[in-house]
């Protein structure tokens, strides 16, 4: 392949700010899901980004702004591989500053969990997820990976937008 | 929230109405649960067909009306879709409620 081709067209990033609020949570996540391109994500992991963009974003409302005044801004990049996701807030940091470890809480019979789901799930379906302080706020990274089986089972439907 | 109720076989089922039980409406669902059980049977059988998401907000409220319900009544969930499905199987909520692939037929249609 020479140096001058031209690389197949990804779909364009996505930016969102909203308030930190969760009816506007709500409503940024069904914009970013409701026209998600079948080709960029199967339907399988459109549901896993969306649990774990809502974990996040829910996380932020609840402990970052705790009720306090605030926006969100949040970044999805597609790639090959997957989405880049990039999302800051100007609230708290998390406690002592790193991302919480996430384990699963369990139970016995009628005694079982209601919360301390959230970090666990993110974990288990992101990856390369990494937190930084700034001086102007929090700032959340991590890539949602898309399968090979669904990237081949969408891939003459990137065929079909290329040569349209 | 909408939540419409049948009485099959001794057991209340529970039509959740909402298309996402998140963490905007997770106490909606928790107290309007507590209201439609007030004079329910042994067995409450939460029809979740039309719900698409939940956070665990959600499942948080789930569990919260399980323990609400005491250990004298049982409450089983049927009807899970895809996310839905995903999030009691990563958590390993699966294994604490029984779950029915379908919710009973309405009431309405056997008519």
């Amino acid at each position: 392949m020479s140096d001058n081709a031209v690389p197949p067209p990804s779909p364009p990033r996505v930016r969102l700010v909203f308030p930190a609020e969760p009816l506007a949570v709500r409503a940024a996540v069904g914009k970013l899901f409701d026209h998600m391109p079948t080709e960029l994500l199967s339907e399988d992991e459109r549901g896993t980004a969306e649990i774990v963009i809502a974990e996040v974003l829910n996380n932020i409302v609840e402990h970052a702004y705790a009720g306090a005044p605030g926006n969100i801004d949040l970044t999805l990049d597609p790639t090959d591989t997957g989405l880049n996701c990039v999302i800051t807030d100007q609230g708290r940091p998390m406690p002592d500053g790193v991302i919480p470890i996430g384990v699963l809480p369990t139970g016995v019979g009628l005694d079982q969990p209601e919360g301390g789901f959230g970090w666990y799930m993110i974990r288990a379906l992101s990856r390369d997820i990494s937190y930084n302080r700034r001086p102007d706020g929090n700032c959340l990274t991590f890539h949602l990976p898309r399968r090979q089986a669904a990237f081949l089972a969408g891939f003459p439907n990137c065929i079909g937008s290329m040569t349209q | 929230m909408d939540i419409r109720c049948e009485h099959h076989d001794g057991a209340l089922v529970a039509r959740v109405g909402a298309d996402r039980i998140d963490a905007a409406v997770a106490i909606q669902f928790k107290d309007r649960m507590r209201e439609v059980m007030q004079d329910s049977a042994t067995r409450v059988i939460l029809d979740l067909s039309r719900v698409g998401f939940l956070d665990s907000s959600g499942l948080g409220a789930v569990v919260a009306v399980m323990k609400l319900l005491g250990p004298d009544r049982k409450l089983e969930l049927a009807a899970l879709t895809p996310t839905v499905e995903k999030v009691f199987r990563l958590t390993r909520m699966d294994g604490v409620f029984t779950i029915h692939a379908n919710a009973p037929a309405s009431l309405h249609h056997v008519r």
